[in-house]
């Protein structure tokens, strides 16, 4: 097994610590896949996150000069590596006057991804800052629970809005309770509602817009203005919040009745799918 | 005693106020004929720190008024600092700081004279102490490395604020290296992650030390004294020797000088540590050099064995001479040999002071007491050890 990239445009760099960032802020420990023409950040579906599941893609050719990787085998040409994804970007942070940035899968001791950076320095010699984080290397047969999860066909598919305003009404609605409803329907409409005892919030998002249907039957079946529902906790709609810092180019929302609200967004070129299941 | 402090001189006394403050909780003040001296020193004796401020540095100076003793106060560091605690209000509005001790009341007063006709006084009470002076010499440390402090703080940028040690020495190609130190954990199954800064020599402005040695000291205690540099602009040297003694890092200009004395882990390294990375590794260890076998023994032993030959050193046979043991071989201990010296180290004794937190592995610095340097080492320990320090 072995892997080498290098990073050296400034840009480039920058791009992959904000999705570190990003990944960091998703999920605590996550998976990451190297493939031959991709990078992705997993986070799988167990109980352990609560049945969330996340998964994000890039293609490793819009990131990195140099590219070199062999998989467990030929047939198997793959990388499966479980790591604190905290580690991955507080290396990155430090990346921020780099001239080159070297990412490699390395043995010292234990299996190590090994970031090691080259600074711009004003004197004539460089500074190289390493960094190894502890990776456990994920054998063979648990790949099966970390493919791309099967988008779901959904009731109602609808462009978001604004994820800052959206995450500043989930945050206040948090205080009240932990029980939110997301609702949406064909005629770009959205809310987010909170039901108590006492009070009863609802915050409505109008004039969305909702992504072409996919198949002409379902859509022709559905009232337009009917809502598709799902009970979820709040708490992981305000981390997948939490963790987005710009807004991204392109952000669907897809729900499947009672069952499961899937998030699809793309941040320039770098694809993001998390997914939060319905409360039981 | 009457110090008169003005200008942008203040905002400096604050800073080391400030810097000081991360290592101990008690400041001791001690007006000398060199000059105002503020030192502390940490709970568990692992880290000490001084701040010498010159009579230049001040408006007016004095040590003592007429026909008194110089005075030795020691003051709680919560409430010194909190007449410097904010730096910013330092600098906008006071004029002049004086800080004086007068015998009669049992105050320090510290004035704070600020625009406007503002005057902010504070009567802090403090204690009578013995003298806090920890033994070391800078000269007879065989490793030295200097830089401006701005090379070693963007040094320590990649390394959390929370991590505790760190490892610095000379790596393969007489690179500077900084490493984060974990301790092994047998339990742990995560593991952390390991961050390592390289530096060319060329930064430096003196590097004497060979390829190999390391010392592993707190990186926490010594960023205070970093910042106070990077503010004033100063080079800071670093004077270091084998592992487990204490490493000396030093700050000096015209009007001030600042010396923070840090305790080293004292463990042969385990495997990880090598500094020079495997690829580039010599094939002959030189970090064993350092150590003679007899040293390696020795420090594996346990803290009771320790105290005892030491308590038995005078006039006792068969036992090892300590002193030289201490010391790699062709070094002369700083203090005069025989059994009234103060030695270099020493450690806490578990027994003795119940109330203080466990001995880390770091050894313990040895402080003697200026009034009475005479002492059988049988006698009570010349710590500066009040009796009230049990809680630590």
């Amino acid at each position: 097994m072995k892997f080498r990239a290098k990073i050296v445009d400034a840009a480039c760099l920058n791009h992959f610590t904000r999705v570190s960032n990003m990944i960091a802020k998703l999920a605590k420990i996550c998976t990451l896949r190297i493939s031959p023409d991709k990078l992705n950040f997993i986070l799988s579906d167990k109980l352990a996150s609560g049945g969330v599941s996340m998964w994000c893609e890039l293609e490793q050719e819009n990131f990195f000069s140099e590219f070199q990787m062999e998989g467990i085998s030929a047939a198997n040409n793959e990388i499966y590596l479980e790591l604190t994804s905290e580690n991955l970007s507080r290396a990155l942070k430090t990346a921020q006057n780099a001239r080159a940035l070297k990412i490699k899968l390395t043995n010292k001791h234990y299996p190590c991804l090994t970031v090691s950076i080259e600074l711009l320095s004003v004197s004539s010699s460089s500074r190289i800052v390493t960094h190894d984080i502890p990776v456990k290397v994920i054998p063979r047969r648990l790949w099966k629970d970390l493919q791309e999860p099967t988008v779901p066909d959904s009731d109602v598919s609808i462009y978001l809005p604004v994820l800052k305003t959206m995450k500043s009404v989930v945050e206040k609605m948090k205080n009240i309770s932990n029980h939110l409803i997301i609702e949406a329907n064909l005629n770009g409409e959205l809310n987010l509602k909170i039901e108590t005892e006492l009070v009863c919030v609802t915050t409505h998002f109008k004039d969305l817009g909702n992504p072409p249907l996919a198949s002409e039957n379902a859509s022709q079946a559905r009232n337009p203005e009917q809502m598709a529902e799902v009970h979820i906790d709040i708490r992981k709609l305000l981390q997948f919040l939490a963790g987005q810092q710009a807004n991204p180019t392109k952000a669907v929302c897809n729900i499947v009745n009672n069952k499961i609200v899937h998030f699809d967004l793309l941040h320039e070129d770098v694809s993001l799918q998390y997914f939060i299941p319905a409360l039981s | 005693m009457k110090c008169l402090v003005t200008g942008g001189n203040v905002k400096v006394l604050g800073k080391a106020v400030h810097s000081l403050s991360r290592i101990g909780d008690e400041l001791y003040l001690e007006p000398l004929e060199d000059g105002l001296s503020l030192r502390t020193v940490n709970s568990s004796r692992s880290a000490y720190a001084c701040f010498l401020f010159a009579p230049l540095f001040f408006q007016q100076y004095q040590v003592a008024t007429s026909g008194q003793d110089p005075l030795r106060c020691k003051i709680l560091m919560k409430s010194f600092l909190s007449v410097f605690r904010s730096l910013a209000m330092l600098e906008k509005t006071v004029d002049k700081c004086c800080i004086s001790l007068n015998g009669r009341s049992s105050r320090l007063v510290v004035q704070l004279h600020c625009k406007y006709g503002v005057r902010k006084t504070h009567n802090l009470s403090f204690q009578d102490c013995e003298s806090l002076q920890a033994v070391f010499d800078p000269a007879l440390c065989p490793h030295v490395l200097r830089a401006p402090a701005r090379v070693l703080g963007e040094a320590v940028l990649p390394f959390p604020p929370a991590l505790a040690e760190v490892t610095l020495g000379i790596g393969h190609g007489r690179r500077v290296i900084l490493r984060s130190y974990q301790e092994e954990e047998a339990d742990s199954t995560v593991k952390a992650m390991v961050t390592e800064m390289s530096i060319g020599e060329e930064d430096f402005q003196q590097l004497q030390a060979q390829e190999g040695v390391a010392i592993t000291f707190c990186l926490k205690e010594l960023r205070g004294l970093l910042s106070f540099a990077e503010s004033a602009n100063l080079s800071l040297s670093i004077h270091f020797d084998a592992p487990g003694r204490p490493a000396i890092f030093a700050i000096e200009d015209s009007l001030l000088n600042g010396h923070f004395v840090l305790a080293t882990l004292s463990e042969p390294y385990p495997h990880s540590q090598d500094l020079r990375s495997p690829e580039l590794c010599r094939p002959a260890p030189q970090l064993q050099a350092h150590s003679t076998p007899l040293l390696d023994d020795f420090a594996n032993d346990d803290i009771d064995s320790y105290m005892i030959a030491m308590e038995t050193t005078v006039g006792c046979e068969g036992s090892r001479a300590l002193p030289s043991l201490s010391l790699p071989p062709g070094l002369q201990p700083p203090c005069s040999p025989g059994p009234h010296s103060e030695e270099e180290e020493d450690e806490d004794e578990p027994s003795t002071v119940p109330g203080t937190p466990p001995p880390k592995k770091f050894r313990s610095l040895f402080f003697g007491s200026i009034l009475a340097p005479a002492h059988s080492p049988q006698g009570p320990r010349p710590v500066l050890a009040e009796d009230s320090e049990g809680e630590g």
